[in-house]
């Protein structure tokens, strides 16, 4: 995993709620491997021609084409739990989502892959659109050591709890730390399967 | 301290506490399917082992073919239920495929096989995971990180959800179902109303549904943001799970069920969030947007967004309807489809199969249709009571189990423009296919719309048999 530390780029509005992740990467996308790459799967349905929308989405226009911060509405994340989410906005170039809320799989999916996500006061979000819309092109710096957003004049924090904020900084796999501790794992094992040994499919035919 | 059932599960799988509050939790079962191979590829990557073969079960549903007439079948999809098979031999757990008797939706098969045990702790990557919870386990969906990590350890390290009750009591009205039960509260609390939560489904209206309505319950849980739903398991569950393939028997079984009694909220036991819902106020529901909160009753219309006072959800209602191809004000029953499809992991068992053939039954198709059991045990069940006959004999095609349209990656998808009642779980923006317009409801509601050629109530056509 690439560990975050400190990230400065171009943040890109998409002040929608409920985005969910079929539409960051549609399900035609999925039958490839991780190691082929996800950029193109990103929000295709709404880069593409097939939208109904008359404005070009936000991502295919200078300057937010080089975006790499996204700032979005409530709920982002939302629906299936596919992790390819999470890869195609990494691999698109996106490396923090700031928004008032995020679904929770997606949050800790987010985790796993180095993408930072940043839950802010909605009152806060709403600013940060306000201030990329009045200059389009504005530079976010997200700092996770700090816990801070730097936008401009405007310097907020946001909340992350320590072990995950390490994780990511560190750029750790978490199977190995999980693994330091197989003794206990197996002393779980030999309880649980005493008392309940039904549990174990192969000895219940 | 009084406990909810979260608590009582998630204490007795707790194999350690961390300093920042993260518990690293055993888990029981964990499913796998045929679009979970990247999690393989991070486990050989990593040099990592499958530790518990045994507790580790693989079902091909994402990617297999159902037989569609209407399919688009790409060459992949059949290699990567080929890849499935070769992880399963390589790593010597359980697998149903193609041409199992048993193969099926994950989320139909597995309780079906009596794999979801009350008290277990599940996982799957797949967000509709939420449905085993329906037997009194806490099922969850997880990412493919996530799913490395179980296959590697057996545990997985969460956060303790909160805990939300939703109580419904009362009786469902004639003509609707738990199908609809479950859109209302979505329609209710919205898409992140479950957020951090889990939901533990309490009340009379729920105690009285069966075990399918109550598994349809828990499966669209998720899309009211809360990862679990959960019903405490009681005379219902226990008897429909009684005598499966993999479920306790003889002395087992008792020793199950002593301790499984245990496994109910104490009647003191403090929730985070409680919401209550009057179950004789649900209607027969369906979408009109392209988020399963935009729902409202059969009888309704469509919302006009001028009507709407927050400036955002304006914006969201134009959007949708323009996507939707839909006037605001319009007749919900006006609205004419273009195919439905019945089937999925939301509702795709024999029980909703019965409900859509009672509508079928001596009427035409105006459209095509789809019936997709949900596994391969339901599809013969099925053809047993002759519900097939009764599907074919009204135009409707027939075919093997599968996710099919519902999740569109397999081949089974809904043309673009084109407008679809479905008896699945999502309507997002080319959720069933690109440029898919998806009104969900009920099978009966979609088994009616079909032969209808537009939405319509259910109740209003006369059901036969």
């Amino acid at each position: 995993m690439t560990p975050f530390d400190r990230h400065t780029g171009i943040a890109a509005p998409l002040p929608r709620a409920n985005i969910n992740t079929d539409l960051i990467a549609p399900a035609r996308f999925l039958s490839r491997a991780r190691a082929d790459g996800f950029a193109e799967a990103l929000f295709a349905d709404l880069r593409g021609t097939a939208g109904d929308d008359a404005a070009p989405f936000i991502l295919s226009e200078p300057p937010f084409d080089t975006a790499s911060i996204l700032v979005a509405g409530d709920n982002f994340g939302c629906g299936s739990s596919r992790e390819h989410a999470v890869w195609a906005l990494l691999d698109y170039g996106i490396r923090v989502v700031i928004a008032p809320s995020f679904a929770d799989i997606f949050y800790n999916n987010s985790i796993q892959n180095g993408l930072l996500p940043v839950c802010l006061a909605a009152r806060d979000v709403q600013r940060l659109i306000a201030d990329i819309d009045a200059s389009p092109g504005l530079t976010i710096t997200a700092d996770l050591e700090l816990q801070s957003i730097q936008c401009g004049s405007l310097e907020l924090t946001f909340d992350i709890d320590t072990y995950r904020r390490d994780q990511l900084l560190r750029g750790l796999s978490e199977i190995d730390i999980t693994l330091d501790a197989v003794d206990r794992i197996q002393a779980f094992e030999a309880k649980r399967f005493d008392q309940a040994p039904w549990l174990i499919p192969s000895q219940q035919q | 301290m009084p406990s909810t059932l979260l608590d009582k599960i998630w204490r007795a799988n707790t194999v350690m506490d961390r300093e920042d509050g993260a518990t690293l939790l055993y888990v029981d079962r964990h499913y796998v399917h045929d679009a979970t191979f990247t999690a393989f590829d991070k486990l050989d990557a990593g040099g990592y082992a499958l530790r518990r073969p045994d507790l580790t079960v693989g079902m091909a549903d994402h990617y297999i073919a159902t037989g569609s007439s209407a399919a688009i079948r790409r060459p992949e999809f059949d290699r990567l239920v080929d890849v499935l098979s070769r992880n399963a031999e390589k790593w010597g757990f359980e697998l149903y495929s193609r041409g199992s008797a048993q193969q099926g939706i994950v989320h139909v098969s597995g309780p079906e096989l009596g794999l979801t045990l009350p008290g277990s702790v599940i996982v799957c990557g797949d967000s509709h995971t939420a449905t085993h919870g329906a037997l009194g386990s806490l099922a969850f969906g997880i990412g493919a990180s996530e799913i490395a990590h179980v296959l590697a350890t057996q545990t997985i390290w969460q956060r303790k959800p909160k805990a939300m009750r939703v109580t419904i009591d009362g009786q469902l009205g004639h003509g609707v179902t738990a199908k609809d039960l479950i859109l209302t509260l979505i329609g209710k609390i919205g898409t992140g109303g479950g957020t951090g939560h889990i939901i533990e489904y309490a009340g009379s209206a729920i105690r009285s549904l069966s075990m399918e309505g109550r598994l349809t319950v828990c499966n669209m849980t998720i899309e009211a943001g809360a990862r679990s739903g959960m019903i405490a398991p009681d005379a219902v569950s226990l008897s429909w799970l009684d005598g499966r393939r993999h479920a306790p028997a003889g002395a087992d079984w008792q020793r199950a069920t002593e301790i499984w009694g245990q496994l109910k909220s104490d009647d003191d036991a403090v929730f985070d969030t409680e919401v209550q819902i009057a179950a004789d106020e649900i209607a027969p529901m369906v979408t009109w947007g392209t988020s399963p909160e935009d729902v409202i009753p059969i009888t309704g219309r469509v919302p006009d967004p001028a009507r709407e006072a927050d400036p955002e959800r304006r914006k969201q209602i134009e959007k949708s309807l323009r996507y939707m191809g839909l006037t605001p004000d319009l007749a919900m029953s006006e609205i004419r489809i273009d195919r439905a499809f019945i089937g999925s992991c939301t509702n795709g068992r024999l029980e909703d199969l019965r409900a859509a053939a009672a509508v079928a039954h001596g009427r035409k198709a105006q459209v095509p249709t789809f019936v997709t059991p949900g596994s391969a045990q339901v599809k013969r069940d099925a053809e047993a009571e002759g519900l097939d006959q009764v599907f074919r004999a009204a135009g409707f095609e027939w075919t093997d189990p599968g996710c099919s349209m519902c999740v569109a990656m397999n081949g089974d998808l809904v043309p673009p423009g084109e407008r679809c009642a479905s008896s699945t779980n999502r309507n997002f923006e080319g959720r069933q296919g690109q440029g898919s317009r998806t009104h969900l409801l009920s099978p009966a509601m979609a088994a009616a719309a079909a032969v209808s050629g537009h939405l319509v109530d259910a109740r209003t056509l006369e059901v036969g048999q």
